[in-house]
């Protein structure tokens, strides 16, 4: 297995005074609270957040879906969309990734490559910037609860970010983390996959969504739009009416007491 | 073996019938997820060291790579080393001229018995049939690869190739197939049954056939991994054996042998070690007593030189067929190795299927992964499946007319002018903000207009509904009564 460790970005873990907000098409369009709960946290911790309206998508479907001509160009629209050297703050492992990992070699060769590679250094996902470099300690104001943490396979293995979502859940005084069956499995989203391969997404979300519900947790956190709409979808699908999950800047934000 | 083995060519055309059906059994979901489940824990336990681990890889990756770079002179080197020793080298370019390399040297003895070691290679060519329909029989003498054959299937894992049965399929399989066998779920009976219908076999063969694990140019020798010791008697009984193997297995020199073999046996099932490793490196010399008087090698291309050709495809040779990213692949541990319909099963099997069959028969397989990246996390060579299958599904899109500098068979298999249409509508809609904006715009305004069925979405979720408002207008929104 791989080591713990966390990716340390390259323009280093000094405290900003700013930072961009990359906000994600999903978030944007179908899970919006959740970026205004991200961003709320960061003001709430002093910084100043810049959300460029401009921003769209990462182009991260059209590029796993093997359409990277089309990706480079939706990608290419956020590319002069953070100009100063401030952080970009992902709040999505995989977005994150996309942009981090996916965007040098989607620029490899073109024009932009070189700037492609800086912004890149610059991705931070949400949950590694609250830890690593605010040390982001929230004040637990709600009641005694349990929560399980789901964290996208892009977190876990292109950010290498699992571990700071627990961290951060771990830090609430008043939240029990508990652990669920076969944690690392993916939920089955990967993007079109889930549209695709319908039956084989299917048992996997199913199992993913149970093995949730059966954790003894009363809810769970996750910090990817992706997965959240994923397992979510599929337990309301199912008729449950009580356990959910929510995005974790969300829970957060609720357990600091500071969610209008 | 009598029975007549259900085999379909390319029922990876299949692939999403056979998948539903496969996530409808029960209880082969159950023992699918039971034993992958076991292997992952035994695979953990065999690396406790994260860092030695991660240095292993690392010198595997690095073994294997340098040995693709020099193929052509290391197979160069590997024939003449081999035919320095006594071993007699074959290509064949397909899996047919493979198929009948091996008749025709068996036919030239008047076999008509062979007896085989497991090999992967020979399941890819198909051999136990070809030589079947020819007058001889091949018996499998791997006890997962006797109890699939003697079931008239194929494997579903590369090494547990019967890990789809339970023990009562077993039970009932020796009992329905094997003269006067009782039945019984007691496992070393099971074996021991097994073991006694083989043992006569070697001794009565006219041939052995086995697969190679790694062929060493440096020396000419073929490396055998297996932990039965069928291996071992298939290529040391009978007078003559014949191995056959990939282009891609050959390594450079001896001491790369030790990590890779490392790698296998614990990225595998865990073990520090195999119970046997042969090492085979001329037939019987003179004043020796035994050993097979003949030794062939027959180096299989099939497909493979168009993974070569592209320097970036080209990584997917690097593997060593340990099996480890099936073991640790929500998606085969879910469906098994039938549904696929090819040789390979799981993340190895969906990035080298498509040069070997073709990606006009193989369109369902590179899609047909979610990308978590667990496999490419344990493959012990660094292998970046994922990347192998992004780059496969960006080949299949690909229009068929399209000229690239390395064409892969079957180039735009899954394009679809539908397809290609929306995504080119994605990229007019996310690719200017302010196309984006008015979409956003419009997605919320109609948002009680959202359909009730969404593709293959609301199979399994409830329709994806956008909000009322986007993070877009929110922002703006605050911004303004912020001044
Ligand atoms: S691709 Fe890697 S993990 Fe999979 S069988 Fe080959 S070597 Fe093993």
């Amino acid at each position: 297995m791989q080591p713990n460790h966390v990716a340390i970005p390259a323009s280093g873990r000094a405290r900003p005074t700013d930072v961009y907000f990359f906000g994600t098409c999903l978030l944007d369009l179908f899970l919006p609270e959740a970026g205004m709960d991200a961003i709320t946290l960061l003001e709430n911790l002093d910084l100043c957040v810049h959300f460029p309206q401009a921003q769209s998508c990462c182009g991260q479907p059209a590029y796993t879906s093997g359409h990277p001509n089309e990706a480079r160009v939706v990608a290419r629209a956020q590319l002069a969309l953070f100009p100063n050297d401030w952080p970009i703050v992902v709040p999505s492992g995989s977005c994150g990734g996309m942009m981090k990992h996916h965007w040098p070699r989607l620029f490899a060769g073109e024009p932009e490559q070189a700037l492609a590679e800086a912004l890149a250094a610059r991705v931070v996902e949400l949950s590694d910037f609250l830890l690593n470099v605010l040390d982001f300690h929230p004040q637990d104001r709600g009641l005694p609860t349990r929560v399980a943490v789901h964290t996208s396979c892009g977190a876990r293995r292109e950010m290498n970010v699992h571990v700071t979502s627990w961290a951060l859940v771990d830090r609430l005084a008043n939240v029990e983390r508990v652990v669920h069956d076969h944690e690392s499995e993916c939920c089955g989203f990967g993007g079109t996959f889930s549209v695709k391969h319908p039956d084989i997404a299917g048992a996997m979300v199913a199992d993913k969504a149970a093995s949730l519900q059966h954790s003894g947790a009363l809810e769970f956190v996750t910090a990817d739009a992706g997965c959240l709409l994923n397992i979510n979808g599929k337990l309301a699908k199912d008729g449950e009416r009580v356990f959910a999950g929510k995005h974790l800047a969300t829970f957060l934000l609720e357990r600091t007491g500071d969610k209008a | 073996m009598s029975e007549q083995q259900t085999i379909t060519l390319y029922p990876s055309r299949q692939f999403k019938d056979n998948a539903r059906a496969a996530l409808q059994d029960g209880e082969l979901r159950t023992s699918l997820r039971t034993a992958m489940d076991y292997l992952m824990a035994k695979r953990l336990s065999a690396f406790p060291d994260g860092d030695e681990l991660a240095t292993l890889r690392t010198l595997g990756e690095t073994i294997r790579q340098r040995c693709l770079a020099k193929l052509p002179e290391l197979l160069e080197k590997l024939e003449a080393q081999l035919t320095v020793n006594g071993v007699q080298v074959h290509w064949a370019e397909t899996t047919e001229q493979a198929n009948e390399i091996i008749h025709d040297l068996i036919a030239r003895r008047g076999g008509t018995l062979a007896v085989k070691g497991k090999s992967m290679v020979s399941e890819e060519t198909e051999l136990n049939h070809y030589l079947e329909a020819r007058g001889v029989t091949a018996v499998e003498s791997d006890m997962g690869e006797y109890i699939v054959q003697l079931a008239g299937e194929k494997p579903t894992h590369i090494i547990m190739p019967a890990i789809h049965k339970t023990k009562a399929h077993i039970a009932q399989l020796f009992h329905d197939k094997l003269p006067d066998t009782p039945y019984t779920e007691d496992v070393d009976s099971l074996i021991r049954i097994g073991r006694n219908a083989l043992r006569d076999l070697y001794l009565k063969a006219d041939v052995g056939l086995s697969g190679v694990n790694f062929a060493v140019a440096e020396t000419g020798t073929l490396c055998l991994v297996e932990n039965e010791g069928n291996g071992r008697m298939c290529t040391t009984v009978p007078d003559m054996h014949i191995a056959i193997t990939g282009i891609e297995k050959v390594v450079e020199k001896l001491t790369d042998v030790v990590p890779l073999y490392s790698l296998l046996t614990r990225s595998a099932i865990g073990q520090p070690i195999t119970t046997y490793f042969n090492m085979i490196s001329s037939p019987r010399k003179t004043g020796e007593k035994d050993g097979p008087r003949e030794v062939h090698l027959v180096l299989l291309d099939n497909g493979r030189s168009q993974a070569y050709a592209d320097e970036q495809l080209r990584k997917t040779l690097q593997c060593i067929r340990c099996g480890a990213c099936m073991n640790h692949c929500p998606v085969y541990t879910r469906i098994g190795g039938h549904a696929y319909g090819t040789t390979y099963p799981g993340p190895i099997g969906e990035i080298i299927s498509p040069h070997m069959l073709g990606l006009e028969n193989t369109k369902d397989l590179p899609t047909a992964s979610s990308l978590c990246g667990a496999c490419g996390e344990v493959c012990p060579v660094k292998i970046p499946i994922p990347e192998m299958l992004m780059r496969l599904r960006e080949e299949e899109q690909r229009p068929a007319g399209e000229v690239v500098a390395h064409p892969l068979r079957g180039q735009g298999a899954a394009h679809t002018g539908k397809e290609a249409l929306a995504w080119r509508t994605w990229r007019g809609l996310f690719g200017q903000p302010g196309a984006y904006k008015l979409f956003g715009w419009a997605a919320t305004r109609l948002r009680g207009l959202t359909p009730p069925g969404q593709l293959g979405w609301t199979q399994n979720h409830v329709p994806l509904k956008p909000a009322a408002k986007t993070l877009h207008q929110l922002v703006r929104e605050r911004d303004a009564a912020r001044r």
